[in-house]
């Protein structure tokens, strides 16, 4: 279990996170939702140690993630697996290659059990005959994909993705949200999506939180996201207008 | 100065919490062949050139009947081993190489593929950054040897065939009063030139903030910014070394 207790950060004089407390359960995926520029990637960063917080709390299944030591630090991070928006795979390197990095630099096992266990991971995500293609020769979906296979390589217990949607069609979209959702409960991790997509929302949003001007104003799940009483959360959705057309 | 404390701050993180030594040795040896091999035509044909000119340039100086022709092979030996084989093959380099490491680091990182290190915790800046030191120190000075001999010939092809100096003389002229320190000299100067090109390009591309405009911005800074310091250390060099 993650938790996260009355997160701060400021940039400037701009206060881009004012308190946020809460808790991302294992097995769950646990969606961030709120409008460009409300603090969700900030939130992210600060949870995975990319960004530090003026103020507060994260603590990993009690580690408290921030105070820790450097070695501490690291021992959690191995945990982690995350999900760039724009999935950051390595320009140098395969398909393969990519999703063994982690394994390569963090692990003692043999070549074979390598190239085994990234193998597993990438038919895990539909991409076992890919392995040999650059980054550059593979599709936005693909590469989403890849970047899922390297985040679960490790068998991590956190995983993160920031934006897994972003630049993807509808289609290939629900099946990125599917997978993350398939591989939450099938290895019990907690996740946490980074989203504003509202078809994610409606599609594995077991645990919502939604924020606002730095703040959480709402949390709840996808049932009660589309009847919530909160104004800036219905404008929010309301955006949509299959939502708007729903609520009629 | 609080770049330059910055600067000084991130060649400190390359040497702290570095990952296993296995894990560089083959990144040292991709970065010799890139930064070293990849460099070796535009250093050749520029050193080439340039020693060519010095002793045509020379000759058409010299016209003093007193003068013995040879003096012409001394200055291209001379003038090739303590300044230009070093010094202007160090700034072709910061024009290749440090564009070429600001660039990359810079796309690497607002693509976020250092913050994947990071978050992997991985010390991203010495796994990526330190190799590059390492091969850049390396293989400059391998690059300096090879420009000085060609500098050095360019001056004779050129020379002999002008027919401004005959062989024998310019033969003559390079035994002319050597003294071996030069090439002491402009290797003590080709290490420093090597650290200063790879860790100035390599801050402007790791700390990059922005979008392909910056990464650009990132890349003409550091050429610059390597070229001022590879004249300063010059000059401070050569009044240490040679004075």
């Amino acid at each position: 279990m993650i938790e996260i207790k009355n997160i701060e950060k400021t940039f400037g004089d701009r206060h881009v996170l004012a308190g946020i407390s809460g808790s991302f359960e294992p097995g769950k995926t646990t969606l961030v939702i709120g409008t460009s520029g409300t603090g969700k990637s900030v939130l992210l960063k600060c949870m995975i140690g990319l960004v530090k917080p003026d103020k507060g709390e994260v603590l990993y299944d009690g580690r408290n993630f921030l105070t820790g030591d450097l070695e501490d630090q690291k021992a959690i991070r191995r945990e982690m697996g995350v999900l760039f928006q724009g999935s950051a795979l390595f320009d140098s390197k395969t398909v393969l290659q990519n999703v063994r990095f982690p394994l390569d630099m963090l692990t003692d096992l043999s070549e074979k059990e390598k190239v085994d266990r990234s193998q597993e991971c990438l038919q895990r995500v539909g991409l076992g005959d890919a392995g040999d293609r650059m980054p550059s020769e593979i599709s936005g979906g693909m590469k989403k994909r890849v970047g899922i296979a390297r985040a679960i390589v490790l068998n991590p217990k956190y995983l993160f993705c920031d934006e897994p949607n972003s630049g993807l069609d509808p289609l290939t979209s629900i099946k990125i949200d599917q997978l993350i959702s398939e591989i939450t409960e099938e290895y019990q991790i907690t996740t946490v999506v980074i989203t504003h997509d509202m078809n994610s929302m409606m599609e594995i949003g077991e645990k919502i939180m939604f924020l606002h001007k730095g703040k959480k104003v709402w949390e709840g799940n996808s049932n009660s996201l589309i009847h919530s009483d909160v104004k800036e959360l219905n404008e929010f959705i309301n955006a949509n207008k299959l939502i708007r057309e729903m609520e009629k | 100065m609080s770049r330059l404390g910055s600067y000084f701050i991130f060649l400190g993180t390359l040497f702290r919490n570095r990952e296993k030594l296995r894990v560089y040795m083959s990144l040292i040896l991709n970065e010799c062949t890139s930064i070293g091999v990849g460099s070796i035509f535009i250093v050749a044909l520029v050193n080439t050139f340039i020693g060519a000119v010095t002793c045509v340039q020379t000759a058409y100086n010299l016209t003093n009947p007193f003068v013995p022709k040879n003096i012409i092979a001394l200055i291209v030996r001379d003038s090739s081993i303590l300044e230009l084989a070093p010094t202007l093959s160090c700034i072709v380099l910061a024009g290749k190489v440090g564009s070429n490491i600001a660039g990359e680091l810079g796309t690497m990182r607002i693509t976020e593929q250092i913050d994947a290190l990071e978050v992997m915790g991985i010390n991203s800046s010495s796994y990526l950054v330190l190799p590059k030191v390492i091969a850049s120190v390396l293989m400059f000075p391998l690059l300096v040897i090879m420009a000085g001999f060609l500098a050095i010939l360019g001056g004779y092809i050129a020379g002999t065939l002008a027919g401004v100096i005959s062989s024998e003389d310019y033969v003559t002229g390079l035994r002319v009063d050597y003294k071996p320190f030069g090439v002491t000299f402009a290797l003590i100067k080709t290490v420093v030139f090597a650290f200063l090109v790879s860790t100035i390009s390599a801050y402007q591309g790791y700390n990059v903030r922005g979008g392909a405009l910056e990464v650009g911005a990132a890349s003409t800074s550091a050429v610059t910014n390597s070229c001022i310091a590879i004249v300063a250390a010059d000059f401070v060099l050569t009044q240490m070394l040679l004075t």
